[in-house]
C-alpha cells in the first residue's frame, strides 16, 4: 500500500463508508440531455439503489465509447445539450438525489472552458467527481490541481495493461475510486466478463484502499455479481452504462432504467459474496 | 528540425492525450521508432524500398510556361509520381517495416480520401499485414473507386457512420479499434497528428521529401534555396515532410488550407484525437466539422508542429476557396500538362493569387495526382 490518506472527498468518503457497511456499489450511467426526461431518469436509478451516478456529458467524438454512448451522446447534442446548458438544468432541478453524481466527459470540454472554470461548473452545480477517459497521467497534472481546488475528485482509469509503475501512480493520484477498466475496449455491452478485470482489481488492491470500482462491459446483473464477487473479480463495485442506457435509447423512460438499476442492486445485494 | 520534448509537445502543442490503455502502446512505439531510426540497418532497407518499390527520389519539375504566365518561378516536387500516387506511400513503407519490426502482424488506417488507405493497403500487401481502413461513409461514396482499390490490395474497408461520417470520424474509430487490438496491431496513422510519437514520426518518414528538394533545388538554382516553399496543409504531412529540408534555411515556409478546413487560421487550441493543436470547434469545445472541395482537407484539427511553427512566425499559413482551388487545378494541366490532387492544388491557388511573389523561386509540394479528382472536377465544372 501506498501511504494510507485520510483527505477523502465526500465522493470517496461516502464509497468508503458504503463499503464499510459491507454493501457492494453500484454506479448507474446516465446521458445529461439526452432526452427532457434525463433529470427524472437521474433521480430514479439513484432511488432505485444506486450509490453514486456517472453523469455522461456529450462531446463530439467520443473515442472511448462503443455505439451505445456514441448514439446517446450524437442524440444529446442532437437536442441541443450544452455542458453549460445541463450542468444549469441539474443546477435548477436542485434535485438532492442522496448520492454523488460523477460527471465523465472528454477532455477537450474541460480544456476550451479553461481548468477551473469547468471545475467550478461542475462544482455549482453539485458535482462530487469527475473522469477523462482521455486524460492519462502525464497530461492530468494541471486539471487534478484545479479540480482539487474546485472540490471535485478527479478519477483516474487504469487499464488491463498499465505497467506497475504507472498503475501506483495512478493509485496514488486517483480520487473518489480508482476505475478498472474491465478490458481492452471500448464500452458496450458485452456477452461475458473478460478476466483481465479481476486480475486488474487484484493489482490495484496491492497498492490502495481506494474503492475499486469496474467499469465497460459489464452488462447484466449476471456480470455485476461477477465483478463484486471474490470469487469473481473481487471489486468494490460496478459502473453500469451502455445496457441501462440501451433501454433508454429502446424508448424505455425513466421507471424502466430505475427497474434494470433495482435489477442490478438486488442481485449484488443478494448474490454477491 | 524541431524535436519535440519527452512530453512530445512542440512549444505548446501535441502531448499525448489518449486513453490509459494506449498510453503503454504510445510509448512502446516511441522506443521502437527511436531505435530503429538510430540503426543504419532499418534506414538502408527504408531508403531500399524507397528507391526500388516507391520509385524514390521523385523530380524536381520547373514549369515554364506556368512561371512565365505568373510571372513567379514556380517549381514542383513531384509527389505525385510515386508509387500510389502521393507522398503517403512515404510514410506507410516506414510504419510498414516499424510494424514487423515490433513483430505486430496487423495494421489498421483512417483514411479520407483514400489515398492514406490506399498507400497502407499497399504496404500490407507488400509485407503480408492484415490491413483494415476505417472510412467515413460519405467518403466511401465519393471515392469508390479508391475503395475498390484497397479491396483488390487485400484491406478490408470499413464504412464508418458516425458523427459526420468522414475523415474527422474514421480517425475516431480507427482509435476504437486499436483501443482493442493493441497488442497484435499497429495504428498506420496517415499525417502528422495524433498523439506522440506520430507528429514526430510521421515528420521524420515524410522528410525525405525536402532533403531531396533541397539537394535539387541547389543543383537547380546553382547552390541557391528557394525563396518560398509551399504545401497544402489539412493534418500537414507533406507541407512536414517538405518544410523538414528548409527549415534551417532562410526560404519562407507557407501552409496552404482549405477556407473551410483552416484549423491554424479560423481554430483555436483544442484537444482530440490525441493532440493539443489548433482546432475548429464551437465555443463548448465540440469538435466542428470541416467542409472542403478534397476529402483528403477534410479535417477540422491540424498537426501540433503546425501550430507551434504559426505561433512561433517561422510558417505562415494561408486559407484559399474551392473557387481557387478549382482554377489553380485547371491552370497546372493547360499550362504543364499536369493534373494534380485537388489537395496539392490547394498550394497551387496561393501561389497563382499572391501578388508578392512576382519575380520570386517558389518550390511548391505537388503531393498527389489528381485522377482520383477527375470525375468530381467534371461534376463541379459541369
Amino acid at each position: 500500500m501506498t501511504g494510507v490518506r485520510t483527505d477523502h472527498g465526500a465522493l470517496e468518503a461516502h464509497l468508503r463508508a458504503r463499503r464499510a457497511e459491507g454493501r457492494k456499489l453500484l454506479v448507474p450511467y446516465v446521458t445529461a440531455g439526452l432526452d427532457d426526461r434525463w433529470l427524472e431518469t437521474l433521480a430514479a436509478v439513484a432511488a432505485a439503489g444506486a450509490d453514486a451516478v456517472e453523469i455522461g456529458i456529450p462531446f463530439s467524438d467520443p473515442v472511448m465509447d462503443g455505439p451505445t454512448i456514441q448514439e446517446a451522446s450524437a442524440r444529446a447534442l442532437a437536442n441541443g445539450a450544452t455542458p453549460p446548458g445541463v450542468l444549469a438544468e441539474l443546477g435548477r432541478a436542485g434535485l438532492d438525489v442522496g448520492v454523488p453524481l460523477v460527471v465523465m466527459t472528454y477532455y477537450n470540454l474541460a480544456f476550451r472552458a479553461g481548468h477551473h472554470r469547468f471545475a467550478s461548473s461542475l462544482a455549482e452545480a453539485g458535482i462530487a467527481g469527475a473522469i477523462l477517459p482521455d486524460l492519462p497521467l502525464e497530461e492530468s497534472e494541471g486539471w487534478e490541481s484545479a479540480a482539487a481546488a474546485a472540490g471535485i475528485e478527479p478519477v483516474l482509469l487504469a487499464a488491463p495493461v498499465t505497467p506497475d509503475g504507472r498503475l501506483r501512480r495512478i493509485c496514488e493520484r486517483s480520487r473518489g475510486f480508482v476505475y478498472a477498466v474491465s478490458r481492452m475496449g471500448i464500452t458496450g455491452e458485452r456477452a461475458s466478463v473478460a478476466e483481465s478485470a479481476g486480475v486488474l482489481v487484484r493489482r490495484i488492491r496491492a497498492l490502495t484502499d481506494t474503492p475499486v470500482l469496474v467499469g465497460f462491459g459489464v452488462s447484466t446483473p449476471q456480470h455485476a455479481v461477477e465483478v463484486c464477487s471474490a470469487r469473481g473479480a473481487g471489486a468494490d463495485g460496478v459502473i453500469v452504462a451502455s445496457a441501462l442506457l440501451r433501454r433508454l435509447l429502446d424508448g424505455g423512460g425513466p421507471d424502466d432504467a430505475a427497474t434494470f438499476v433495482a435489477t442490478l442492486r438486488d442481485a449484488i445485494d443478494t448474490e454477491a459474496d | 528540425m524541431i524535436e519535440p520534448g519527452d512530453d512530445g509537445r512542440f512549444g505548446e502543442f501535441g502531448g499525448r492525450f489518449v486513453p490509459e490503455a494506449l498510453m503503454p502502446a504510445c510509448l512502446e512505439l516511441e522506443a521502437a521508432f527511436r531505435a530503429a531510426w538510430a540503426d543504419p540497418a532499418f534506414r538502408e532497407e527504408y531508403d531500399q524500398v524507397l528507391r526500388e518499390y516507391a520509385g524514390r527520389p521523385s523530380p524536381v519539375t520547373e514549369c515554364h510556361r506556368l512561371s512565365e504566365q505568373l510571372g513567379v518561378r514556380v517549381l514542383l516536387k513531384r509527389e505525385d509520381l510515386n508509387h500510389t500516387g502521393s507522398h503517403k506511400i512515404n510514410n506507410v513503407l516506414g510504419q510498414a517495416l516499424l510494424t514487423r519490426r515490433m513483430g505486430k502482424p496487423r495494421v489498421i488506417a483512417e483514411t479520407g480520401a483514400g489515398q492514406h488507405g490506399v498507400a497502407t493497403a499497399t504496404a500490407a500487401a507488400l509485407f503480408g499485414l492484415d490491413c483494415v481502413v476505417y472510412m467515413g461513409a460519405i467518403d466511401v461514396e465519393r471515392q469508390a473507386l479508391n475503395v475498390f482499390r484497397m479491396r483488390l490490395l487485400g484491406a478490408e474497408v470499413v464504412p464508418v457512420d458516425s458523427g459526420s461520417r468522414t475523415l474527422k470520424d474514421a480517425v475516431n474509430e480507427a482509435m476504437r479499434d486499436w483501443v482493442a487490438s493493441v497488442e497484435t496491431t499497429h495504428y498506420c496513422l496517415g499525417s502528422v497528428m495524433g498523439p506522440h510519437p506520430y507528429p514526430w514520426l510521421v515528420r521524420e518518414l515524410q522528410s525525405v521529401i525536402g532533403a531531396e528538394a533541397r539537394e535539387q533545388c541547389h543543383a537547380l538554382l546553382g547552390g541557391a534555396d528557394p525563396d518560398v516553399v509551399v504545401a497544402c496543409v489539412g493534418g500537414g504531412s507533406n507541407a512536414a515532410g517538405i518544410f523538414a529540408g528548409f527549415v534551417d534555411t532562410g526560404a519562407e515556409l507557407v501552409g496552404v488550407e482549405p477556407a473551410g478546413g483552416a484549423a491554424i487560421g479560423r481554430g483555436v487550441p483544442g484537444v482530440v484525437h490525441g493532440m493539443r493543436s489548433y482546432l475548429l470547434q464551437d465555443e463548448y469545445g465540440q469538435v466542428a466539422e470541416a467542409h472542403s472541395i478534397s476529402a483528403g482537407l477534410d479535417y477540422p484539427g491540424v498537426g501540433p508542429e503546425h501550430a507551434h511553427l504559426a505561433t512561433i512566425g517561422r510558417a505562415r499559413y494561408e486559407a484559399v476557396t474551392d473557387a481557387e482551388v478549382l482554377d489553380a487545378f485547371q491552370l497546372l494541366a493547360r499550362t504543364e500538362g499536369i493534373i494534380c490532387a485537388l489537395e496539392s492544388a490547394h498550394a497551387l491557388a496561393w501561389v497563382a493569387r499572391e501578388p508578392s511573389l512576382r519575380g520570386r523561386t517558389v518550390l511548391v509540394n505537388l503531393s498527389g495526382r489528381g485522377d482520383k479528382d477527375v470525375a468530381e472536377v467534371e461534376r463541379l465544372l459541369r
